[in-house]
């Protein structure tokens, strides 16, 4: 009767794992639409174009972030600033901006590459279009306007979590702009009226604390 | 025949009709969800509340997508086998009775389909019909993975079958015991696991009145092999070889699309509760059960048989759901090897075993 113990045995597991789902605990999917999964704070989402507090744009039209681009996906041309009404601080600014999110793959070397932190990520992954064009995101679509809000792309749509891209902007770099490893405690990016605020970064154990129990 | 007795059959045949399509539609939402749970997900959960009516959108897509027609079929027999399979399915259910009788008027109405007095036998042949299907789908497809589904079929129909009949023939020949003469319908073999072992063996009437007659105690090994039988009758995991996804993309039904599809998807959910119920209905006593005459309103002691039938069927179904979630397919000399090595001679030695005990409490032992 080998057979039947084993058969016993296979069948506890997945019975007792049929308790446990209907039980409420074990469940490994979620409803995704209706509840979303945490996000870690560094997620790489959509991008953002910032502005400077007092409105600026701080696209200075370089075409680092083009360069440093492994997919190829960005298309930057910098134009003159108008004296008399300058579009962002520097000589130039972004006069054309344009990211391929079908060939983006969300690397953030964009946003290391930027010296101005002009471009950052946000939480916002979804991002299905019915249509190549509307994959393509311009400058319409990546800058925020000049009170910080960002826009999305269908804010009405009842899926739309517009909360999504005020969060976690700016905390991509993987290293300190000083090429410093340890820069706990240290506010790296000011003055900045991007998505969001933020506080210094805690340490690794503060934060290793602060993720126990967490699934993200 | 007057027209009472003519419209009782019609009332006979719709209901259990009825009762067929509407529980197969639960069914495969029931296996969709319980397998979920099996593997942590959370499964159909769209259509109506807990996606209940999931099985009623996948059947309108099925029915309005083109039923796509391979150049190389042989077109009469892969039209038919669809239908072949659907029919007999269906006919299978007609003979297991699912609740006690009640009255109309002076009109006795049995809850069953039809009672043959040939009723096992006409079940064993039209589950072997519902293999020609199987077979002649394959072989008609003019393709080479539903041909390969197909002669697994044959074979292992054959091995099965063997061993289900011998199971059935073990407890036809207890049930003759249990009452006058032997029978080979389903009525009467229910009537016969009514009340509890204590009116049958008075010495240990203590205890046995608390265990209820049904065969499943004394035929204990034939139920086992019977189980094992119809899973693999009716071509579920761990011995769905004839399907087999991952060697045979869908076996049998790989070049059939839209409504032919979905009658071989009926047909083998409609199987899995008509054998379920044969089995609830040959071991687990049927429709019997405390119905509390009497002491509660006539309705709901009318209505409790009904219950117990499908509380037991379902305990049959959910564990071939459980079994489905749980087991891998089997190979096919594994298959072949549990059915000839096995199941066949378990089957023969029970039978034999069954036969002498039979025999000597009717005759007394020759030494005695």
């Amino acid at each position: 009767m080998g057979l039947l113990s084993e058969l016993w045995r296979g069948l506890k597991v997945t019975g007792s794992t049929m308790l446990k789902t209907i039980g409420g605990s074990g469940l490994v999917t979620t409803e995704y639409p209706k509840e979303m999964r945490h996000k870690p704070q560094r997620f790489h989402g959509r991008h953002v174009l910032n502005r400077y507090p007092d409105g600026m744009e701080k696209c200075i039209g370089c075409q680092l972030c083009a360069g440093a681009c492994p997919a190829d996906c960005i298309y930057v041309r910098g134009k003159e600033n108008d004296p008399e009404s300058p579009v962002s601080p520097g000589e130039r600014y972004g006069y054309v901006y344009e990211i391929n999110m079908l060939r983006c793959i969300f690397c953030g070397l964009c946003v290391e590459a930027c010296p101005t932190e002009a471009i950052t990520m946000t939480h916002l992954f979804e991002m299905s279009t019915t249509n190549r064009q509307d994959a393509i995101y311009t400058r319409k679509e990546l800058l925020m306007d000049e009170s910080g809000k960002v826009p999305h792309m269908f804010p009405d749509d009842e899926l739309a979590d517009l909360d999504e891209l005020n969060t976690a902007d700016g905390w991509l770099r993987a290293t300190a702009p000083s090429g410093v490893a340890a820069y706990e405690g240290v506010q790296m990016w000011q003055g900045t009226p991007g998505a969001a605020s933020w506080d210094p970064e805690p340490s690794q154990e503060e934060r290793d604390r602060a993720s126990e129990g967490d699934d993200g | 025949m007057t027209w009472a007795e003519f419209w009782i059959i019609i009332l006979r045949v719709v209901l259990t009709f009825g009762l067929l399509l509407v529980l197969t539609i639960v069914n495969v939402w029931l296996e969709r969800k319980v397998v979920a749970d099996m593997q942590s997900r959370i499964g159909p959960n769209r259509a109506g509340p807990y996606g209940i009516l999931q099985t009623v959108a996948d059947g309108l897509k099925l029915f309005f997508k083109e039923s796509v027609t391979p150049r190389k079929v042989e077109l009469g027999m892969y039209v038919l086998a669809p239908f072949l399979a659907v029919v007999p399915a269906f006919l299978i259910f007609m003979m297991v009775p699912w609740g006690a009788p009640f009255m109309i008027g002076d009109q006795e109405v049995a809850l069953q389909g039809a009672d043959l007095n040939v009723g096992l036998l006409f079940i064993l042949a039209m589950s072997s019909m519902a293999v020609y299907a199987v077979v002649l789908a394959g072989w008609s497809s003019g393709s080479k993975y539903p041909l390969i589904g197909g002669v697994r079929a044959t074979a292992q129909a054959i091995s099965y079958e063997a061993a289900m009949g011998l199971a059935m023939v073990a407890v036809v020949m207890f049930s003759a015991t249990q009452g006058d003469g032997g029978t080979l319908s389903l009525a009467e073999i229910v009537e016969r696991q009514s009340g509890t072992w204590g009116d049958i063996i008075p010495a240990f009437e203590p205890v046995a009145r608390f265990i209820p007659r049904w065969n499943i105690f004394p035929q204990i090994v034939a139920f086992l092999i019977f189980l094992i039988a119809i899973v693999a009758e009716t071509n579920r995991a761990p011995f769905d070889l004839v399907e087999a996804e991952q060697e045979l993309v869908g076996g049998f039904h790989t070049e059939y699309s839209g409504m032919r599809f979905a009658m071989f998807f009926l047909a083998e959910y409609v199987n899995i509760f008509s054998m379920s119920a044969i089995a609830a209905t040959l071991f687990l006593g049927g429709w019997n059960g405390p119905t509390f005459e009497g002491s509660v309103p006539a309705i709901i002691s009318g209505i409790l048989p009904t219950v117990y039938f499908l509380l037991k069927t379902y305990a049959i179904v959910f564990l071939f759901f459980w079994i489905r979630a749980t087991l891998p397919r089997l190979r096919y000399d594994q298959l072949m090897s549990l059915g000839w090595k096995r199941l066949i001679p378990g089957a023969l030695g029970w039978l034999i075993l069954s036969t002498f005990v039979i025999a000597f409490r009717q005759f007394g032992v020759p030494w005695g």
